[in-house]
């Protein structure tokens, strides 16, 4: 009993690439729930931001755990492409968001809500 | 080397996104979700520079807090929002929406329980090097560089999507 108090004691303080990758699971579903529930387009753009942060922090955890892997193995201090992948994701977020933005603007002008669920001219 | 007081830290930032986040999918107004979403992304930056990451915590505070919120803080001036704080928040097919998530939240709990002994106990060696200078090398170098062709390619994707937002907003081409 006192040793597993301790062990979990150990877990708690002891942060490991996991916390991290729990974390960036936790954020991921908040934005899935904001996906999949909000009505208004605006906080459904800024849950698919979450998303993405949300995978951005995965992809720079691990990369930090691969840089403590020995060098034959592909580790080492210059072995970031998990990092480099994360800013390619922020450049995508980048476009993601102009181009849904602008798209959001015309929709506007055009029908006069930001409600997704009124969007339906092509369901039958 | 050993960061100091890094697990009090890291539960501080995690649960600042966390809030940040329950915040940026419950608020009515869109303006306060914003707001919730930028403290989350700075929350997020301090954890990038825990994993000795300085340069994406950098280009996160200047490009996703900085630009891209800024951007999403211009679009809903543009489109009036007092009308849709008014309105139903949530859709109608909210509690399937629920169920799913949860269930991708039961997946990753089981992935992370039985999956346990694939990750490292505990935190790994950190090996020194110079962060900006490994990217740019990754980047940019002719002959360590790999991505030089992906970059590249990001340029033409962040182009079209210059030239996709103006199309798309613009009343009259």
């Amino acid at each position: 009993m006192v040793r597993s108090q301790k062990l979990s004691m150990d877990v708690m303080l002891h942060i490991s690439t996991l916390h991290y990758l729990v974390l960036g699971a936790a954020l991921f579903l908040l934005g899935v729930i904001g996906v999949l529930t909000r009505r208004n387009v605006v906080i459904v753009l800024m849950s698919i931001e979450l998303i993405l942060n949300a995978v951005n922090l995965n992809l720079v955890a691990l990369s930090h755990y691969w840089q403590g892997m020995p060098a034959r193995l592909g580790g080492g201090a210059g072995a970031l492409h998990g990092q480099v992948f994360a800013i390619f994701v922020i450049t995508d977020a980048a476009a993601e968001a102009a181009v849904g933005l602008g798209i959001l603007i015309a929709f506007f002008r055009n029908k006069e809500t930001v409600n997704v669920d009124e969007v339906n001219l092509l369901k039958w | 080397m050993t960061p100091v007081a890094t697990p009090f830290f890291f539960y501080l930032l995690a649960v600042t996104m966390i809030i940040g986040g329950i915040l940026v999918i419950t608020r009515k107004n869109a303006v306060h979700s914003a707001l919730a979403l930028i403290t989350a992304l700075l929350a997020q930056a301090g954890i990038y520079l825990m994993l000795y990451a300085p340069f994406v915590a950098g280009v996160q505070i200047i490009l996703y807090a900085g630009g891209i919120m800024v951007l999403f803080l211009f679009v809903i001036m543009l489109i009036s929002i007092e009308r849709t704080q008014k309105e139903r928040q949530f859709n109608s097919q909210w509690l399937v929406g629920i169920a799913a998530a949860a269930a991708l939240g039961g997946l990753f709990i089981s992935v992370y329980t039985k999956g346990k002994s694939l990750f490292p106990e505990g935190r790994p060696s950190y090996v020194e090097g110079q962060n900006v200078q490994d990217v740019a090398a990754l980047l940019y170098d002719p002959h360590t560089g790999m991505y030089m062709f992906s970059f590249e390619i990001a340029s033409l994707l962040l182009l079209v999507a210059i030239i996709g937002a103006v199309v798309m907003a613009k009343k009259r081409i």
